[in-house]
């Protein structure tokens, strides 16, 4: 009979408090690792038994003096891996810090400090340094924890839905200044070193300019005019206007810049590294908040997981348990009752309502673009100051007003679950924002030196949307708690729309990634628009609204505002982008592309000189004709990339077979367990009474015997 | 400048950077905020212990329905009355830390919830569970029936060997899917 504390190597049960549990645990995985570093072991290594449960286990039996070889064993083990892996597999141990140390112990000799010198491939060692640095770059701006002390407060008060939004915020500031820094390194710099030589019309400040953007800004590095399309410096006086990038002077022993190839390069570059910077956090919080399967187990999520440990003042606290209370109410009341089947009827009026608010949402859509573009060519002939700001105005007075439009319209609908309501509202909103932008972009086409003046529309859009931010503020928040307070008489401050504000911060981006290739400077207004923006904010948020009453779902919200960031924003402006340097003509007289067909000729121009110079390198434009511009590659590349989402696809869908296997698996090997328990209890109980018997028998016959 | 013993040394900085979650100021953070706990003789010990009643006065756990739990399980005193040494403490600041795994949070929490430390969730330990949830006052918590059928949906949903209780490995299962767990289980001095 086989004993059955042999055969469980991890009892689920004691591992919750037991040490050795935990220490054998962490040896199998430790000698996981380390066999996966070396090789791969055979099938025939495996012990072919029938449950696959213990397959993978040694048979070996866990005595009682088990727990020291272990802890030896695994002791080895860890000082025979590598450095980064030992440090990961200590400090994912939950052990104490005084055990941890007696495991750790590791002669001096061992200790190498740089990882990469252990790493086998060398090869690689050079991209892995790249991303080393990017990284270190980023960590840095990470560890310099601005704003600190104010987030905690902020996340101790209102939990980790508000958080988010300052956090996001926080993301924002770090791209532009990114952005910033690489446009005030290789273009600004350089260009206000070396003034160009046409006569400027120097205006005097007035404070107009602050506004407008026009003025005497108008002819500065801030926008794109500004910047001369020859090399710097210029070598003799006497060169024509005219000249464009072809003719280079090459014969100035002096160090020399090609301003419209840095202009080209620099803007091409900045969007390439923000998109990867971008796609790599997407898949970061994605891979975070994407669970396999659509879980059904509701109530034991809510329980064990919607304590905000983060929140720590006691109002907020009460707050947050009577929410959790409500939600758990809500909940059983939801699967006690039955599911009546809603009629036909009621389904199809439902639908009604619900085509109805579409309607009504996308006609004043379509109505304000039609406004605002009749608007916007009344406008174009205007040149006084003024009158300039009234187009940014009207755009987001409508980005101000129709949303609230659509919160009302939703009202009237019904939803199957909260979370369907809030991607709708998300969903609306969004729409009006892009057919804003479209407008707009379409709009800015076809003007004498249409680039600066497209530059200065962005400047005035950006503030004329920090000047709303700050209305609505001001009257959403701070307006509405004084007049709920002395006029309605109720306790109930406002709620931080979360999902609202984060979407008017990924416009004022998607603004300012549109308007970085007309006006270099205009990063910079926007790090100094967050940081008004991140105070304002937080100021009246604290004074102003209380903390929220339904629940927010931050990971999964955080994973939606980092791709609405990425693909309707990023990649947007990026198409706008491109699409101008490659298709329209830059205006003849201004700007550093003026003479060429295009802005990407310049590139071009490069890449013919430099084949003229090192015939070598004809290689390199030869690869770049046939793979960049060839549409087959792309057709290729495209292709390839389907086939791998399919083939990640297919494995994920194999998983969850194997998830719902392995949980029957589990239920039969429970039912197994009690089984083989209550076999052992009757064999033992038939092995008691059949002792009893022949005791009594034994006795009976000895007394019969005797008497 | 002060004695050795109320400041940290590189080394042991340094090997506490290595076993926990924590960053260097981190941990000097939580030090600082430590030895302002100690009384004034016991400020150059290096193994004091502060009494259970001094750490729930930090305003980070003040106002957690958890505090007592919390100190209980990061404690490593024996007579288990929840009084923590300073590496203790940085246990407990790392098991709540950003870059701490799911893993070890899940471990904690379990542990947490245990009310009565016999390493599964029984329904005794489910009904004190939510009870700290729902708060204190009489309105705010769930009456007898609903904790019951509480209890048993959550015994349906997550017991999958059907043993009457949740153990640590269902309780990681259920943990794994639910993605706000790792965002909600933080505290940061």
């Amino acid at each position: 009979m086989v004993l059955l504390n042999e055969i469980i190597v991890v009892d689920p049960v004691s591992a919750g408090r037991n040490r050795g549990a935990i220490i054998s645990q962490y040896c199998n995985k430790t000698l996981k690792l380390r066999r996966r570093r070396q090789t791969r072991p055979s099938i025939r290594d495996f012990s072919p038994s029938s449950r696959p449960s213990i397959r993978s286990y040694g048979m070996e039996g866990d005595t009682i003096d088990a727990e020291v070889s272990k802890r030896e064993r695994l002791v080895n083990n860890l000082q025979n891996l590598p450095v980064s892996d030992r440090v990961r597999m200590l400090r994912g141990m939950p052990l104490s810090v005084a055990e941890k140390k007696e495991i750790r112990y590791v002669p001096r000799s061992h200790r190498v400090v740089f990882y990469l010198c252990l790493q086998p491939h060398k090869l690689t060692a050079c991209l892995v340094l790249l991303f080393l640095t990017l990284a270190v770059w980023l960590s840095f701006l990470h560890s310099l924890q601005p704003w600190q002390t104010l987030l905690k407060r902020v996340s101790g008060r209102f939990g980790t839905g508000v958080l988010s939004y300052f956090l996001f915020l926080k993301t924002l500031v770090f791209f532009n200044v990114f952005l910033f820094l690489v446009t005030g390194a290789f273009l600004v710099l350089p260009q206000a070193v070396h003034p160009p030589d046409e006569a400027t019309e120097t205006r005097s400040f007035s404070g107009l300019e602050l506004l407008t953007g026009a003025g005497s800004f108008s002819h500065t590095v801030m926008y794109y005019g500004y910047y001369t399309n020859y090399t710097l410096p210029r070598s003799s006086r006497g060169e024509g206007r005219g000249q464009n990038a072809s003719a280079l002077s090459s014969d100035s022993q002096q160090f020399s810049y090609n301003m419209p190839l840095a202009y080209f390069f620099t803007i091409g570059m900045a969007f390439f590294i923000t998109c990867i910077i971008l796609v790599y956090s997407m898949s970061k919080t994605f891979g975070r908040s994407f669970r396999i399967n659509k879980s059904n187990s509701i109530l034991t999520m809510k329980t064990f997981s919607s304590w905000d440990f983060k929140v720590i003042k006691k109002k907020s606290v009460q707050i947050m348990s009577e929410n959790i209370c409500t939600q758990l109410k809500e909940l059983l009341a939801e699967l006690t009752q039955k599911n009546t089947k809603s009629t036909f009827c009621k389904r199809f009026c439902r639908q009604m309502v619900h085509g109805v608010a579409w309607t009504i949402c996308i006609a004043s859509t379509t109505g304000c673009m039609a406004g605002v573009y009749y608007f916007s060519e009344l406008v174009t002939m205007c040149t006084v100051s003024a009158r300039l700001l009234s187009l940014p105005t009207v755009v987001s007075l409508i980005n101000l007003l129709l949303p609230a439009l659509f919160n009302v319209v939703a009202w009237m609908e019904i939803y199957e679950s909260p979370s369907v309501f809030a991607y709708v509202a998300i969903g609306r909103n969004l729409m009006l924002k892009t057919s804003m932008l479209g407008v707009l972009c379409f709009h800015w086409l076809g003007r004498v030196c249409w680039e600066s003046f497209v530059g200065e529309e962005l400047y005035r859009f950006l503030l004329m949307d920090f000047i709303f931010t700050l209305l609505d503020t001001l009257f959403g928040e701070l307006l509405w708690r004084l007049f709920s307070e002395k006029v309605l008489k109720k306790k109930r401050k406002p709620v931080f729309d979360i999902a609202r504000n984060v979407l008017d911060l990924i416009y004022g981006q998607t603004l300012a990634w549109l308007g970085v290739l007309f006006s270099p400077l205009l990063p910079a207004v926007q790090i100094l628009k967050l940081f008004l923006v991140f105070y304002i904010k937080m100021s009246s948020v604290m004074m102003n609204c209380q903390a929220p009453r339904k629940p927010y779902r931050a990971s999964q919200m955080t994973t939606i505002f980092i791709t609405l960031l990425c693909i309707p924003s990023l990649l947007g402006a990026s198409v706008c982008v491109t699409y101008t340097m490659w298709s329209i003509t830059p205006s003849t007289s201004c700007g550093p592309f003026r003479g060429l067909s295009t802005m990407f000729k310049a590139g071009k121009h490069w890449m013919k000189i430099l084949e003229k110079d090192n015939p070598k390198l004809s290689v390199l434009s030869k690869a770049h004709t046939y793979f960049v511009e060839n549409p087959f590659f792309l057709f290729v590349g495209a292709g390839i990339f389907l086939i791998v989402i399919y083939f990640h696809s297919q494995v994920v869908d194999g998983q969850r077979k194997i998830i719902s296997l392995l949980q029957d698996q589990i239920q039969n090997e429970g039912e197994d367990k009690k089984f083989l328990i209550n076999q052992l209890q009757s064999v033992h109980k038939q092995k008691q009474d059949a002792g009893k018997r022949l005791k009594s028998q034994v006795s009976h016959l000895y007394n019969h015997q005797h008497f | 400048m002060g004695t050795t013993a109320s400041q940290l040394s590189k080394e042991s900085l340094s090997e506490y950077q290595e076993l926990t979650f924590l960053t260097k100021q981190e941990i000097l953070l939580a030090h600082k905020r430590f030895t302002e706990l100690l009384e004034k003789h016991e400020k150059d010990q290096i193994d004091a212990r502060v009494p259970m009643g001094k750490i729930i006065t930090l305003p980070e756990l003040k106002s957690n329905p958890f505090k007592e739990r919390i100190c209980r399980v990061f404690s490593t005193s024996e007579q288990k009355d929840g009084s923590l040494t300073f590496e203790d403490f940085l246990d407990l600041l790392s098991a709540f830390s950003d870059s701490a795994t799911l893993e070890i949070k899940s471990h904690y929490a379990f542990r947490i919830f245990d009310f009565d430390d016999d390493g599964t969730l029984d329904c005794a330990d489910l009904e004190k569970l939510v009870n700290c949830l729902t708060g204190e006052t009489n309105d705010a918590k769930l009456s007898s029936t609903e904790m019951k059928q509480l209890i048993s949906n959550i015994l349906e949903e997550s017991d999958i060997d059907k043993d009457g209780t949740v153990n640590l490995s269902e309780f990681q299962h259920v943990i794994s899917r639910s993605p706000d767990f790792v965002s909600s289980f933080k505290i940061v001095l």
